[in-house]
């Protein structure tokens, strides 16, 4: 094989995967190193989240959903609550 | 009063047992006295990797538990006449393990020795802790790879909330990296994580690079720590590890790719 190498003008080269390496680990670290310091807060954050629109709307606990995406730059923690939708066959007025 | 140095790393096979039989016989090889404890208890092997699996007839768990004397339990090493093994039980579980029971071995082997080396298990559960936990230095073992540097953060916190010197509001425990396995022409091609980044995302003093190398391999297999192997580039590099620890400047080696000539290109030459 290693004579056919020789011969090759250029090998194929391989795209670089180790930068990719390094930003995840950059990203996954800088995360980490932050919730070393505190407790898990996104249990309690839903919790106190379901307890507050509960107030105002009849809601499904059931029915809330909470999402985190950790990026770089920008992390989006996304907050989705259903509401129950209007069941006209039942309502009298 | 003797120092205590964990070898740790959060993760499984990255080194840490090679490392601490090269580390503690570099060690002794100075004049230095020094013992190397295996703490993991269950899943011993330093005395395989140091080459006295046949000497071994008390354990640490033995010396905890009252049913023998630490002095039986050692184990002197017939090549390095300053170095001592005190190797784990290898049927009892790691709840035999306590720390006042450490606390004790420690305590009596400091009056002996001038470094302790604790081969920490890998994980972070009970053994791993109490090897790190009377640790005035830690030598944190991590490979070129995800997983691997991941988990040394991860333990580089524990180090600075759990160990002894932590809890008790000391100066914290010095942290060297030692990075193992390193393969500089996939560096140079791009495949493996650089020094200087593993750098960059642990921001710990770099101790000593150990090129990935067949010694290793070779040293295990005869159960002779690699630094004994004073030819091969992964011995060397544990001895100029060794030194840097003592407060020698040595510049790092092995850390860069070599071009290779006309005819390892052509016949193809492996590095050993």
């Amino acid at each position: 094989m290693n004579w056919l190498h020789f011969f090759r003008n250029k090998q194929e080269e391989a795209p670089a995967t180790a930068p990719q390496a390094k930003e995840r680990l950059q990203i996954v670290l800088a995360h980490e190193r932050i919730s070393r310091k505190g407790e898990d807060f996104l249990p309690k954050l839903q919790r106190e989240i379901v307890e507050l629109v509960a107030r105002h709307v009849s809601i499904d606990p059931e029915r809330v959903n909470v999402s985190l995406e950790r990026g770089g730059d920008l992390s989006t923690l996304a907050i989705a609550v259903e509401l129950p939708g209007p069941e006209p066959a039942r309502r009298v007025s | 009063m003797a120092q205590v140095i964990v070898v740790t790393s959060g993760k499984g096979g990255v080194g840490k047992t090679t490392s601490s039989a090269a580390f503690a016989t570099g060690l002794a090889q100075s004049g230095k006295k020094t013992v190397v404890i295996d703490f993991d208890v269950g899943l011993r092997n330093l005395d395989l990797i140091m080459g006295v699996e046949r000497r071994v007839v008390f354990d640490i768990v033995n010396v905890i538990s009252g049913e023998a004397r630490l002095s039986q339990a050692l184990i002197r090493d017939k090549r390095v006449d300053t170095l001592s093994i005190l190797p784990a039980s290898q049927t009892r579980d790691k709840d035999a393990l306590t720390k006042e029971g450490v606390a004790t071995v420690i305590e009596e082997l400091s009056k002996d020795f001038d470094y302790i080396l604790c081969d920490s298990p890998a994980g972070i559960e009970k053994g791993a802790l109490l090897a790190l936990y009377f640790a005035d230095q830690a030598i944190v073992v991590t490979n070129p790879e995800v997983s691997s540097v991941r988990d040394s953060d991860r333990i580089l916190g524990v180090l600075q909330s759990k160990s002894k010197r932590a809890e008790e509001k000391k100066d914290p425990v010095k942290e060297h990296l030692l990075v193992t396995r390193y393969d500089p022409n996939r560096v140079e091609k791009g495949e493996m994580l650089k020094l200087d980044d593993i750098q960059d995302i642990l921001r710990i003093p770099l101790l000593g690079v150990i090129p990935e190398s067949e010694s290793v391999l070779k040293a295990s297999n005869t159960g002779n720590p690699v630094i004994l192997d004073e030819p091969s580039p992964a011995g060397q590099a544990y001895k100029d590890a060794v030194a840097r620890f003592l407060g020698e400047d040595r510049k790092m080696r092995f850390t860069d790719y070599e071009k290779k000539g006309f005819f390892s290109r052509l016949f193809g030459g492996r590095a050993a």
